[in-house]
């Protein structure tokens, strides 16, 4: 089933974390960037499978076990987080954003 | 055919990750995760890591991107006008991503990560059972530490969401 190389996987897996990380830096909505974050997290899983299939090992795949449950973890309390926020300020733009106190 | 399909789920996926950045709105961001992340679960069942990509459906198509959904139409953040980004972002923006593109370029023409191809090497991914033993043997204790981060996180949530009553 497998015929692309390591390389090409490494390269898909890192081009995924820069667009990701593009839309970190020039997106302004904070659910957006949030999204983003995501994204940039499952393109290092795929370079994770990729080493782990491409070596014979296991390790690799065990990882992206853990932080699936992680980044759900995370999902779950950064969107309260930005909900609560939203309760107080009724915005989520990131240019509003800029204190953490009042 | 195999190649055929790594690049069609390659681009796939590239494609809709830049939809995430360039659409206007959030639910149309949302939207383009999901077709990504379809297009890495591909990638995955390419890589013989078949347990993978249903549990990256499962939860990220199945829970994440339904939570974003949620949020986004519970906030309703409209399409309002926000300021432009300074001179500065943009310019950081556009050396990050130039920085990004150079290492991405370097390795991939000079990188020495070709390995022999995978023919020879056992797709030990492709089975159940060594996830099952892995994670009751090796990284035991990080399961329970996960469980109990999950513990943590659902009492988190719980408290975040909460309505602030007395003290405002």
């Amino acid at each position: 089933m497998i015929s692309a190389s390591l390389n090409a996987y490494i390269a898909v897996s890192a081009l995924l974390f820069a667009i990701g990380f593009l839309g970190v830096l020039v997106r302004r909505n904070t659910l957006v960037i949030f999204m983003c974050l995501e994204l940039m997290l499952i393109a290092s899983t795929l370079a994770l499978v990729a080493f782990s299939r491409f070596n014979g090992t296991m390790d690799g795949n065990t990882f992206v076990f853990f932080i699936l449950t992680v980044a759900a973890a995370e999902v779950a309390v950064g969107l309260a987080i930005i909900v609560a926020y939203f309760r107080k300020k009724q915005t989520v733009q990131v240019d509003h954003i800029n204190e953490l106190k009042n | 055919m195999a190649h055929l399909l790594f690049l069609v789920f390659s681009v796939f996926s590239a494609v809709c990750a830049a939809g995430i950045v360039l659409s206007r709105n959030s639910v149309n961001a949302a939207m383009f995760l999901l077709l990504s992340l379809l297009g890495i679960a591909g990638l995955f069942v390419s890589l013989d890591a078949f347990l993978l990509a249903f549990l990256l459906l499962l939860v990220y198509a199945g829970a994440v991107v339904a939570l974003f959904v949620f949020i986004v139409m519970l906030l309703d953040t409209g399409g309002g006008t926000s300021p432009a980004r300074s001179l500065v972002a943009k310019l950081a923006g556009l050396v990050a991503l130039a920085l990004i593109a150079a290492g991405l370029g370097s390795f991939a023409l000079r990188g020495r990560l070709a390995a022999p191809g995978a023919a020879g090497i056992p797709a030990v991914g492709a089975s159940l059972k060594a996830y099952a033993y892995q994670l009751f043997t090796l990284y035991l204790l990080p399961v329970e530490i996960v469980g109990f981060l999950l513990l943590i996180t659902m009492i988190g949530v719980i408290v975040l969401s909460r309505k602030e009553e007395g003290n405002p």
